[in-house]
């Protein structure tokens, strides 16, 4: 493997692992802020305890998102220096703006948070969380908007062999985040109430089956209560993240056609009105389908919103590319793309099934009784926003290419040239390998926290002794 | 003062910022090791920096946000140049980050030894090797026409730059007991003084050597010796300040002493530079400037704009973060770490 491939390969896991920590900050901060907001307005000791509980979660998994999110930014540098000398007078801007109005806002308040609870205000510290919650998805609004730029870029001028920004105002305009960004942040919501939701089940059927302490079931009522909350915020998120998704894949047949073409597997043009594809046999080599399952009109409406409709092949658009753009190959990896649409648009269709069955147990009151499977199954459907979220980003990713920023740069000219194959092998084995461990360790205490469940209600009684006297210390305190 | 002049000044103020900030929860991770007799001491070590060192972290993240977006080839050059170091300095944040959520999460002793030692590496060596990296830059790494950086080993490694990396990590060390000092009480409170004035005679030694040694192997002084020099006088004040302060009990002022003697040796750093961000060894036509490593006028206008209005914000509520914990902590508060 080549510098170029090799540094592909790292900021494919690297970003994967990133945003498997992402969206459980986004979401999850959400939550607790609305948990606190309970606690602060009903005054029930319950909801102060919930927060607390699934803060614990939060901050194990903040820690892990933010220096992972360190990496993301010197990574740019690193292995991709030129693409940093080509649009880091763009593709900065938002950098920089996220560090100074999200990072700043979430790490001063989670930790204002965390070690406040005795020393500030009810209301003061509530509003410490909500801060944190909005810290977080500003953040994702200038990364997404940074991101968008990669995908349609705007507000640009080439100068000098360079984009240099010509309004930054555009960058916040541009239609592709306007999809983008409320798609993103609610698969990032998703991924918490599904964490909760899935957590909230796996405690209930331990009381069930009465495995738990017996102490534990003076808890039901705090997990039958997050378990509603997780379950509404659910329905609502993934029904959002289908409505925006689809005017993303609308925005997408405009603007990047090819992308849209190379996730249908459409090698020729479609025909009108436009079926859509459920599975299909893809051979880049061929540039055929060896066999395709169709649901007619589909396509369409997708593409359009209406019952007819064409929309353009991969052949077609090579062609096209090729008088714009010069000789080349402009078709990205044609079954990735493929698959990863639709391995996101399965996961979000069960995320809806789920919460809409949830929320009808709920609105009949059978929730948190005699409904084991159901239970049963929200434990496995916490992988499914991840799942999906992961397959987003490797379409979207993977789907522009062979371009880092669409129709300007391509990934080859964006690798650094002055780093060598031996180097981003080290970076990458390190990485991953740290990254795995880092998994593993958060994952094992999610296990552990969930498993101990919220601390008792009694605030811990602080330790009598002084531990230095206790040890008989050499210290002032001895003396 | 142009736009290009002002983004100099505000990513060297982002520097010195992290550097005053981290650089004593850099010194408290080092210090974890040497300080602490029991797994209590260790603990109340680190809840003293617990709702702090991540947003002191945000300093590094916005001054290299701020470095691409005003100087994107600055950015380029740095980051891309000098990969391994960066490389390293990104294991030891992100060892050191988790660490501090993870290790109290569980009793057993060998868990918290991994993680303890996570910390101390992970406070070490990001100040040695961001000290070696700005020394480098200062000193002059092989920086071609193409404003690609083709260093080789010595180039990152050598004399100088090690020189350089070590002050750093041993002034951090000093303003981290001074901390510790400052938010500790009993016996942790008189071992960190103690601690931090035994050091200081040493410290003292590295920070002349390296003033000799940037006289020797760089052109700051020839360019900017008049103005070093009333740097250099200040800095060396506050450290005599700081000892000062130190013995007398006094420990806010030497904590805000041993902190000046940071800043300053960042901004003698940044003034002898000027211009310059980074100086070719090749040729001075290669060194990158504030002028041919910026970005255009249009991107610098707006940051300047937005980073005048989110700026007084930030500084504003991250010092309140500090008015809520001024206390010191005592056995038996609560301890989240």
């Amino acid at each position: 493997m080549d510098v170029l491939d090799l540094a592909r390969l790292q900021f494919a896991t690297t970003t994967i692992f990133h945003f498997v920590f992402v969206p459980i900050s986004i979401g999850l901060s959400l939550l607790v802020a609305i948990m606190e907001t309970l606690y602060v307005t009903r005054k029930d000791e319950m909801y102060k305890r919930m927060a607390k509980f699934w803060g614990t979660f939060l901050i194990i998994n903040f820690a892990v998102g933010i220096v992972t999110g360190i990496l993301q930014e010197f990574q740019f540098g690193m292995n991709w220096s030129d693409f940093s000398r080509f649009v880091g007078d763009v593709f900065g801007a938002p950098l920089a703006i996220e560090a100074l109005l999200a990072f700043f806002l979430e790490s001063t308040f989670i930790g204002l948070w965390v070690f406040g609870w005795e020393r500030l205000p009810k209301k003061v510290h509530l509003a410490c969380m909500w801060l944190v919650a909005i810290g977080t998805m500003l953040s994702a609004l200038w990364i997404l908007a940074a991101n968008s730029f990669m995908q349609r870029p705007v507000g640009y001028a080439i100068v000098d062999g360079r984009a240099q920004m010509t309004d930054l105002g555009a960058l916040l305009t541009n239609g592709q985040l306007l999809w983008e960004f409320p798609h993103t942040l609610a698969a990032a919501i998703a991924t918490g109430a599904f964490l909760v939701t899935g957590i909230s089940a796996w405690k209930l059927l331990q009381l069930q089956r009465g495995k738990a302490h017996t102490d534990a079931h003076a808890d039901k009522p705090l997990f039958v209560s997050s378990l509603r909350i997780g379950l509404v915020t659910a329905l609502i998120a993934s029904a959002a993240i289908a409505q925006f998704g689809h005017g993303q894949a609308q925005y997408l047949v405009d603007t990047q056609p090819m992308k849209m073409a190379a996730s249908e597997g459409l090698w020729e043009r479609s025909e009108d009105p436009a079926p859509w594809t459920i599975i299909a046999g893809i051979d880049p080599e061929l540039q055929a389908n060896a066999y395709e399952l169709k649901v007619p009109y589909l396509l369409s409406f997708l593409s359009y919103s209406r019952f007819s409709g064409s929309v353009p092949g991969m052949k077609e658009l090579q062609a096209e590319y090729e008088t714009v753009y010069g000789p080349g190959d402009y078709i990205p990896p044609v079954r990735t793309t493929f698959w990863s649409f639709r391995i996101m648009v399965g996961c979000g269709s069960a995320m809806i099934v789920l919460g809409l069955y949830g929320v009808y147990l709920m609105l009949r009151r059978r929730l948190a009784e005699g409904n084991r499977r159901f239970l049963l199954l929200l434990v496995p459907a916490i992988a499914l926003p991840f799942v999906a979220n992961t397959a987003g980003w490797i379409m979207t990713e993977i789907g522009r290419q062979p371009w880092t920023v669409f129709g300007l740069l391509t990934t080859s000219d964006s690798v650094s040239p002055s780093v060598s194959a031996g180097e981003v092998w080290f970076t990458l084995l390190a990485f991953t390998g740290i990254y795995t461990i880092l998994l593993g360790v958060q994952a094992y205490l999610f296990v552990r926290v969930a498993r101990q469940g919220p601390a008792p209600e009694a605030p811990e009684a602080p330790a009598a002794i002084d531990p230095y006297e206790s040890k008989g210390g050499d210290g002032l305190v001895a003396e | 003062m142009s736009l290009n002049e002002l983004w100099f000044v505000l990513i060297a103020v982002l520097f010195t910022g992290f550097f005053f900030l981290e650089g004593f929860d850099f010194g408290v991770g080092m210090a974890t090791r040497l300080l602490a007799k029991s797994d209590t001491d260790r603990r109340i070590m680190l809840n003293t920096i617990g709702p702090f060192w991540d947003a002191n972290e945000v300093w590094l993240i916005t001054a290299a946000g701020a470095m691409l977006a005003a100087f994107p080839h600055w950015y380029a050059t740095m980051f891309s140049g000098y990969y391994l170091l960066f490389a390293l300095v990104l294991l030891a944040l992100i060892g050191r980050g988790v660490a501090f959520e993870f290790r109290s999460k569980l009793e057993a002793p060998r868990w918290r030894r991994i993680w303890d030692g996570a910390i101390l590496i992970g406070s070490t060596a990001p100040p040695l090797l961001l000290g070696m990296a700005l020394a480098g830059a200062a000193a002059g790494v092989p920086i071609g026409a193409d404003m690609e950086m083709a260093a080789g080993w010595s180039d990152i490694v050598n004399v100088y730059t090690v020189l350089g990396g070590l002050t750093l990590t041993g002034l951090c060390l000093l303003h981290g007991l001074h901390f510790l000092a400052l938010r500790t009480t009993g016996e942790l409170r008189e071992r960190s003084r103690r601690m931090a004035l035994r050091w200081m005679p040493w410290q003292g030694a590295l920070l002349a050597a390296f003033a000799v040694a940037t006289w020797l192997s760089t052109d700051l002084f020839e360019r900017r010796g008049l103005w070093l020099g009333l740097v250099l006088a200040l800095g060396a004040a506050a450290y005599a300040l700081a000892a000062y302060w130190n013995r007398g009990g006094r420990e806010g002022l030497a904590f805000a002493m041993s902190g000046a003697t940071i800043a300053l040796g960042c901004v003698a750093l940044f003034a002898g530079l000027f211009p310059r961000v980074m100086v070719s060894s090749l040729d001075a036509a290669y060194d990158l400037t504030i002028y041919n490593a910026a970005s255009g006028s249009y991107t610098l206008t707006a940051m300047t704009i937005v980073a005048a209005c989110l700026l007084p914000f930030v500084l504003g509520y991250q010092a309140w973060s500090y008015v809520v914990f001024h206390k010191r902590l005592r056995p038996g508060d609560h301890l989240e770490y």
